[in-house]
């Protein structure tokens, strides 16, 4: 197990630097070409999500199959909000997470009462039916395969009703998402990511936060000392149910509609990805793997035959017509396939993710250093 | 009571898919200690050897149509049928049943491969990283699959024999209102004959003894110099050959896609909780149960008392099960409860 010094500076250090790279984001992304606002929002977003997923699987070892029901909790509640009281997306956002978080209490309760591959299922089954649900009987409140929209003729209690056609924009206190070329957006939700970074940093720190890694590595003898160990795991179950509505919420706050598509268990496997390629445990970890996820499916997603003929210009004619058929196989629609690859080959080589490789190039040179 | 007949039979039905992939998910799990997320891909490639079998024996070729006598006229013809006559046509009306034959060793090398090449690696990691790296499995396959195939469900035909329904009502003397489709029927007989295969194979044979064994106390059947680690191989392509059947012969009931593996998965899991985990008979009474509680809960009458039932009861039942008897209907004790 390998154990960092942390003091306040350091910590204080990495908050501020993570803080700086967040913020700055539409300058150092340029030369990748991912600096616009609708991407970068998307990495703000699920690098919450899966933060919040570190804290109880990272934290506490309870694999979660199905933390996206709460994103999808959390969109339904926050839609509502829109719907039938104020486009102002901040009581909208505490709505959609203080529900979440009562549906995580209930889940967390039922769920957490067995351990290890009976969890991840327990989960996983409560998130199907969830959406199950919201497709069929829930069909009201969620209009299910059409998903729930805001429009100009609902009845908004505390907002002036809107001209007849006008497009129902989020704001907060008068600022539109789409402010600044949608700029606005990206910064609410980097200013939700970086107080989530820093609650999660806080968590990680604190008593409460050794407690859950006394549950990760050995819940027995917790119990033996005379602690009752439920009420820590649910805490830390509702604390990352609550993140992942908080990250249903701002999809909503972006782009006000819900759909049940987003509580699918591919969405739950989906940051269970990205905490693991980032690195499980580590703080800036998950966030780095949300990123680096969203990006390659930005990209390879974006790519198709005609793309691909032209960037293997360069390669006799014969190679590429034998290339490109195999190669386009993983990208465009097969950009999943990519995927179940990348999620393989990080379990089997890299268990501790990016960050693990990170620490190990590192140990090599430092290691070389004092030679 | 007829339709309450017809509801049971429905949930047999069903509830012989859930046992079968159970069943295998118990015994890979009792005897590798592996958590296989992967297991409803080998139901869904089960399903696809079937469509592939179909596409081989319909390769066809264009023949002049001469009962068209106005105009040139081509119709398609599978050379099966033009070599040999009605004897093709009825290879191919069989074509489900004859893909068995093709399944069974093509599952078995899938499962061994599987085994040696990948999960063979993961005994002593975490049961996170085994449901992992064989969730990541999982998606690949479907990805594949959906390459290959597409994404559109491609129906499958039962043999003309057992197209349409039975009286089942009028053969128990019950009267004439309980009809069931034959081919389900056939599903059930199936089902119910590779269940009993397997019990046997495990109860009767010295391998399946040895097995037991191992299941029971890996260290001491390793000491009497028995290898045992090639049994278990051998035991996950067992398992991955009766997930395939289950998939191949569910082909006419529901038109294979490339996504029905992890639609079943998931409740095939909740099976195996429900069950006990590392209980065969547990998977597969659970499994019928579950099945069968699952279609009285889409009845009609009861979705106008609770609606939405039908998509819920599964869970429920697994919740109220794991809150009531935490290891499951027939779970043993010290069985995956670190």
């Amino acid at each position: 197990m390998h154990i960092d010094k942390f003091t306040p500076k350091s910590d204080m250090m990495m908050l501020l630097g993570f803080a700086a790279a967040v913020l700055l984001m539409p300058l150092w992304l340029q030369p990748f070409g991912a600096a616009y606002p609708d991407l970068m929002q998307r990495f703000a977003i699920f690098g919450l999500f899966a933060i919040g997923f570190n804290i109880l699987f990272g934290q506490t070892g309870y694999l979660s199959f199905g933390h996206a029901a709460f994103i999808g909790v959390g969109s339904y509640t926050t839609v509502w909000i829109f719907k039938l009281f104020t486009l102002n997306i901040l009581p909208a956002m505490v709505a959609g997470v203080v529900v979440s978080g009562i549906f995580a209490l209930i889940i967390g309760f039922i769920c957490l009462r067995r351990t290890g591959i009976y969890f991840s299922i327990l989960t996983l089954a409560l998130a199907q039916m969830s959406y199950n649900l919201a497709y069929s009987v829930l069909t009201p409140i969620t209009m299910g395969e059409t998903g729930l929209q805001v429009e100009a003729a609902d009845p908004r209690a505390w907002d002036a009703p809107l001209a007849e056609g006008a497009v129902p924009r989020t704001n907060l206190f008068g600022i539109e998402m789409t402010d600044f070329g949608g700029l606005a957006g990206f910064y609410i939700c980097a200013a939700f990511l970086i107080v989530g970074f820093y609650v999660a940093l806080r968590i990680t720190r604190s008593p409460f936060g050794s407690m859950l890694r006394g549950l990760k590595t050995n819940q027995n003898r917790m119990s033996y000392t005379g602690l009752n160990t439920r009420p820590y795991a649910l805490a830390a179950f509702v604390i990352s149910g609550m993140y992942a509505g908080l990250a249903g919420s701002l999809m909503a706050a972006m782009d006000p509609l819900a759909g049940a598509e987003r509580m699918q268990w591919t969405a739950s496997g989906e940051v269970v990805l990205m905490t693991i390629l980032g690195g499980v445990g580590t703080l800036v970890g998950p966030f780095l793997g949300a990123v680096a996820i969203k990006y390659f499916e930005n990209i390879f997603s974006a790519i198709d035959g005609a793309v691909l003929t032209s960037a293997l210009d360069f390669l006799p004619d014969f190679l590429v017509s034998g290339l490109v058929p195999v190669l386009s196989l993983f990208v465009g629609k097969g950009w999943h396939l990519t995927l179940g690859l990348i999620f393989m080959l990080v379990v089997i080589f890299l268990p501790g993710g990016i960050m693990e490789g990170y620490r190990r190039i590192k140990a090599r040179f430092s290691k070389q250093g004092e030679e | 009571m007829d339709a309450i007949i017809l509801q049971i039979l429905n949930g047999l039905d069903k509830g012989g898919a859930y046992a079968l992939i159970a069943l295998g998910l118990t015994l890979i799990f009792g005897t590798l200690g592996v958590v296989n997320f992967a297991h409803g891909a080998l139901f869904m490639l089960g399903a696809f050897v079937a469509v592939s079998v179909r596409e081989v024996l319909t390769i066809s070729t264009k023949v002049k149509d001469e009962s068209v006598t106005f105009f040139e006229a081509f119709k398609e013809i599978p050379y099966l049928e033009l070599w040999l006559g009605d004897t093709g046509r009825a290879i191919i009306d069989w074509s489900v049943p004859i893909s068995i034959l093709i399944a069974i060793p093509i599952m078995l090398v899938i499962g061994l491969v599987m085994e040696r090449g990948l999960i063979r690696h993961f005994y002593r990691r975490a049961h996170a990283d085994q449901i992992l790296v064989t969730f990541g499995l999982a998606i690949v396959i479907q990805e594949i699959i959906k390459a290959i195939y597409g994404a559109n469900p491609i129906p499958q035909p039962a043999p003309e024999m057992f197209e349409g329904t039975a009286n089942i009502g009028a053969l128990l003397g019950l009267g004439d209102n309980i009809v069931y489709p034959k081919w389900r029927l056939v599903y059930l007989g199936f089902a119910a004959i590779i269940i009993a295969a397997v019990f046997a194979f495990l109860q009767f044979t010295t391998f399946g003894m040895v097995v037991r064994a191992g299941m029971a106390d890996r260290q001491t059947v390793q000491l009497l110099g028995i290898n045992i680690t090639k049994r278990f191989s051998i035991v996950f392509g067992l398992a991955a050959v009766v997930a395939g059947l289950a998939g191949l012969m569910y082909t006419p009931i529901l038109s294979p896609n490339y996504h029905m593996g992890m639609d079943f998965l998931v409740l095939s899991f909740v099976v195996v909780v429900v069950g006990g985990m590392g209980s065969l008979p547990g998977a597969v009474a659970a499994g019928f149960l579950l099945g069968i509680l699952q279609s009285f809960a889409s009845m009609n009458e009861i979705k106008q008392i609770i609606p939405g039932i039908d998509q819920v009861i599964i869970y429920l039942v697994a919740m109220i099960v794991l809150l009531v008897r935490p290891r499951g209907l027939m779970g043993r004790k010290g069985v995956m409860e670190d």
